[in-house]
């Protein structure tokens, strides 16, 4: 395989649906697997994909994954049709949250997720737009051994 | 080592998914009620131990391959969590110890306190 030939499968998230929080990301590690990428690769695309399906579950309107993969990458780049970061360097540092006390309850709003999403992914890049939406690229490499 | 069934017994715990395997053995163990701290923090293989009962945990545990799960102080996840768990091969234990009181029980058993 290589990027022409990359597998490719893009999925809708919904803003404000808590029920099926998390589904998208289930069939992309499910999808991993099958595909014979190691676990720790595996389980390090399955956590950011989570955490960023979760924020767009929880922050904006509309969104979606777009997953590519190759023998030697992981890619996911995820795009959302919402509000939009103000300081985008603000919301990457740990605890910074805006989450409400219902998100909080559900077991959210650490202010974990960016900063989980740079820890988990080999090259991270965001770009947000106040009033319209934010994009996030990540990739995770193969061989690499992050934790 | 302790397995799943001796942690079982160290809560007096009743185990909610009753035809799964509880011989495996649990090298770690991560105690929260944050999920963003359990993707964050946690090792993958633990057992999870929460008092919160929600979809989102059983989405959690799948996503952070957590090996089971025990809700403290009594807690039972309605029908529908409790499908997801059993769908997905995820042993669920209830015990009526506290957080404090379940995590000093189990640590108590581990040589370096599962962390
Ligand atoms: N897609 C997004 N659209 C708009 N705002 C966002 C988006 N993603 C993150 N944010 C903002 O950045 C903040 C930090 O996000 P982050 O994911 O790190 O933490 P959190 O979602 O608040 O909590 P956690 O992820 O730990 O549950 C959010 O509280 C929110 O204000
Ligand atoms: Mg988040």
């Amino acid at each position: 395989m290589n990027e022409e030939n990359a597998y490719q499968q893009e999925f809708q998230v919904k803003g404000g649906d808590f029920t099926r929080a998390g589904e998208v990301s289930c069939e992309i590690k499910n999808l991993l697997k099958e595909l014979g990428l190691s676990a720790p690769i595996v389980r390090r695309a399955a956590i950011a994909a989570y955490e960023a399906e979760m924020n767009i579950i929880m922050y904006a309107w509309q969104g979606r994954l777009d997953l590519s993969v190759t023998p030697d990458r992981v890619r996911i780049v995820v795009e959302d049709k919402g509000p939009g970061i103000q300081d985008v360097e603000l919301a990457l540092s740990e605890g910074y949250s805006t989450a409400t006390p219902e998100m909080r309850e559900l077991g959210f709003g650490a202010g974990m997720g960016l900063p989980n999403i740079k820890k988990n992914t080999d090259d991270f890049r965001i770009v947000s737009e106040v009033g319209r939406g934010t994009r996030l690229e990540m990739t995770f490499l193969g061989n690499g051994h992050k934790p | 080592m302790l397995t799943l069934r001796e942690i079982k017994n160290l809560l007096s715990g009743e185990l909610l998914t009753p035809e799964m395997n509880l011989e495996m053995e649990c090298p770690r163990v991560f105690a929260s009620d944050l999920m963003s701290d359990v993707l964050a923090f946690m090792d993958p293989g633990s057992i999870l131990v929460t008092g919160l009962v929600n979809t989102h945990v059983i989405r959690t545990a799948r996503l952070a391959d957590v090996t089971a799960i025990v809700f403290v102080q009594g807690k039972r996840p309605d029908a529908m969590v409790m499908n997801e768990a059993k769908l997905h091969n995820l042993p669920i234990i209830s015990t009526s110890c506290s957080m404090f009181e379940a995590c000093s029980r189990i640590s108590r058993s581990f040589p370096d306190g599962g962390r």
